[in-house]
């Protein structure tokens, strides 16, 4: 394997949980709902994700694990906001809090444990996948699964009928629940849907990329996910392109480390979150061209009266 | 079962007193089923954590201590959460605003003179300031979400003062520790009593909430903010600078919670450290929701959480309940909090499997 390929495959690795997190909240966003909690969802996907593989001692179940935990995370939150009506941004914050503390208590008997398996386990299906070059073969599953994802959430939005209606239900919640749609419902499903993906993407984090539990892992990955999705102004394969830029400024980090650049650790260490703050800045400068897609009624309280 | 809403004419004033106690009440408990399923027994956990910490004075200190902070940022936060900016980065502030003051601190090492302080707390709050300057001036100038930029930036705070305690900002003497010196007496905050750590910050805390209270409650500023918060379009029309508002909210929250910082190291730390915040940022994000966004309020709600904290110390040494149960504490508080509130401005409704209503909220 030359250099090339092998810093590309950190790079994929380093992308896909951003990618995975940020289509998870794509289509909450495109349902209507802000949910701020990713960072939250992430760390209890990471946390979950780590206690069933080693459980278990399948990484399959790791990663069920981590979407099972992100998803009933999401869940208390959906009761707060659908439910209760509360402020969508009060409440993201607080699952966000929650998450950090509760994968605390849920990773602590596992500090220190490191998961052996490589990727290469997984070869028995990777193996069945053509070979196009040492690229495709040197990704993990889950990066082919976040691909698939791309393509499935795209298609979902733009050509099927339920995601008209969930597009609907984001843009008009008046309309929508007047001709008879469950907006609360519609809502409840995509909301769950980020949470599994956010959680997928944490337990990614902790079984595949670092691979240890350690509090606190997600070190604002939930955040740059969220700032990826306005950077890619609601559509699916801009957040392709968003992903791999910050996977690629992580990486660079790295290899500056390595290459002992005279330039502190700390600045390099800032540069993910430095580069999401000039990305956002970019982005919402020129407001026309993210206006179009944003859904028209995000982070509005809607109460349906009967 | 459903939960449906019915929106109330008018708010009920009942709810506005009894929802943070209903919240703290079911936090409470729980809690308690939280500890049950630690293996502890549930009351006497709790008894470790919120009552035993009031029975003593050292800790009744403690909890001013710790307080100050939060109720400095809290009211900050009250004011741009009220107008509706969101400053999420105030532990960023907070941070940046111990680095300026230290650096002053650390200038004048050595040095004696009653305006050493004086200059630490000016620059601190400057510090503060500044850094909350650019998510202003980010979403003022080119709209971007001051969420994100502020939460970044906090991230970027914290780097920088890893570099300054393990580089330049080094104690010389300090046997490679990532630590600064200790700041000179005259660089230290004056304790309010013997025997204890309750510092001068404690009285900045106060000072500032009635300040904003009276800001919020008895000046056209004060209205400004309100109306810009709740509705957006009026604001508009009466003339306020909806950019105005932002700058003002974030630069007041910004320099609130550089003081905040710098009290913080030049008091009960009394050095730069690599980590001079147990989050107290965050913390205040629900200091501010669980006092209603009211600066005396948030007096109140400053101590509970500081409660939590030191709780969390004692049931750590005494049950061994790991640090983060005080984080998922918080968290939920916060849950339930914002939950109850939905009580001021609906009843709510809960309807059995049948279709019929089983409970109804106070109306």
């Amino acid at each position: 394997m030359d250099t090339f390929t092998a810093i590309f495959l950190t790079v994929v690795s380093a992308s896909t949980p951003l990618l995975i997190a940020a289509l998870g909240e794509l289509v909450v966003e495109k349902s209507g709902v802000l949910n701020l909690g990713v960072e939250g969802m992430m760390i209890i996907g990471a946390a979950c994700g780590f206690a069933a593989a080693i459980t278990f001692d399948s990484l399959i179940m790791g990663f069920i694990g981590g979407m099972v935990g992100g998803a009933i995370l999401s869940y208390f939150f959906a009761v707060l906001v659908l439910n209760f009506a509360t402020n969508q941004v009060a409440t993201g914050l607080a699952l966000t809090m929650l998450g950090l503390g509760v994968s605390g208590l849920i990773g602590e008997p596992f500090a220190g444990v490191t998961i052996q398996s490589s990727p290469m386990e997984f070869l028995s299906f990777v193996g069945e996948i053509p070979v196009i070059g040492p690229i495709l073969l040197g990704m993990d599953p889950i990066a082919y699964i976040g691909f698939a994802l791309l393509i499935g959430v795209a298609w979902f939005l733009n050509s099927s009928r339920a995601g008209l209606i969930l597009r609907a239900v984001g843009d008009s919640p008046t309309s929508a629940h007047t001709l008879g749609y469950d907006v609360l419902r519609v809502r409840l499903y995509a909301i769950l849907f980020g949470g599994a993906c956010a959680g997928l993407a944490g337990a990614y984090l902790s079984i595949i990329y670092t691979p240890f539990w350690a509090r606190e892992m997600t070190a604002g990955r939930g955040w740059i996910a969220l700032a990826l999705v306005v950077f890619a102004s609601w559509l699916p394969f801009r957040l392709l392109v968003g992903a791999y830029l910050f996977g690629a400024v992580t990486i660079l980090q790295f290899h500056a480390q390595g290459a002992q650049i005279a330039i502190p650790q700390q600045f390099m260490a800032s540069m993910p979150y430095l580069a999401t703050v000039a990305v956002l800045v970019i982005i919402s400068a020129s407001r026309n061209r993210a206006k179009a897609n944003t859904p028209a009624s995000l982070g509005r309280v809607f109460v349906p009266d009967r | 079962m459903r939960i449906d809403l019915e929106a109330r004419g008018r708010p009920s004033v009942l709810m506005i007193w009894l929802s943070p106690v209903i919240a703290i009440v079911i936090t409470l408990f729980v809690g308690g089923i939280m500890f049950s399923f630690m293996g502890l027994e549930p009351l006497n956990a709790l008894y470790v954590y919120f009552v035993q910490p009031l029975t003593n004075a050292y800790q009744l200190q403690e909890l001013v201590v710790k307080a100050t902070p939060l109720i400095l940022i809290g009211v900050g936060l009250s004011v741009c959460f009220l107008s509706n900016n969101w400053n999420i980065g105030a532990e960023g502030q907070f941070v940046m605003g111990g680095i300026a003051g230290s650096w002053v601190a650390l200038t004048f090492h050595g040095m004696e003179g009653f305006w050493i302080l004086p200059l630490m707390m000016i620059a601190g709050a400057l510090g503060g300031l500044l850094w909350a300057l650019l998510p202003a001036f980010f979403k003022a100038r080119f709209n971007a979400n001051e969420i994100l930029t502020s939460l970044m930036l906090t991230y970027v705070a914290l780097q920088i003062l890893d570099y300054l305690v393990r580089g330049p900002l080094r104690d010389p003497d300090g046997f490679n520790f990532p630590e600064s010196k200790l700041f000179s007496p005259s660089a230290t905050m004056p304790l309010l009593t013997d025997g204890g750590r309750m510092h001068l910050g404690a009285v900045f805390a106060v000072i500032s909430a009635i300040a904003i209270a009276i800001l919020l409650w008895r000046t056209i500023k004060g209205f400004e903010v309100k109306v810009s918060g709740e509705a957006p379009r009026a604001a508009r029309f009466a003339g306020f600078s909806e950019k105005g508002m932002v700058y003002f909210s974030l630069l007041l929250s910004g320099a609130l919670a550089g003081l905040a910082g710098i009290s913080e190291v030049a008091g009960p730390i009394g050095q730069l450290l690599p980590v001079i915040s147990p989050g107290y940022g965050f913390t205040a994000i629900i200091v501010a929701f669980l006092g209603r966004l009211n600066p005396i309020g948030v007096i109140f709600a400053g101590l509970l959480l500081a409660l939590t904290y030191i709780g969390g110390e004692n049931a750590q040494i005494l049950l061994q309940v790991p640090g983060d149960a005080t984080g998922v504490f918080q968290g939920i508080l916060l849950f339930f909090i914002l939950a109850c509130d939905t009580l001021i401005k609906y009843r709510v409704k809960i309807t059995g499997f049948g279709g019929k209503p089983v409970a109804e909220g106070e109306s």
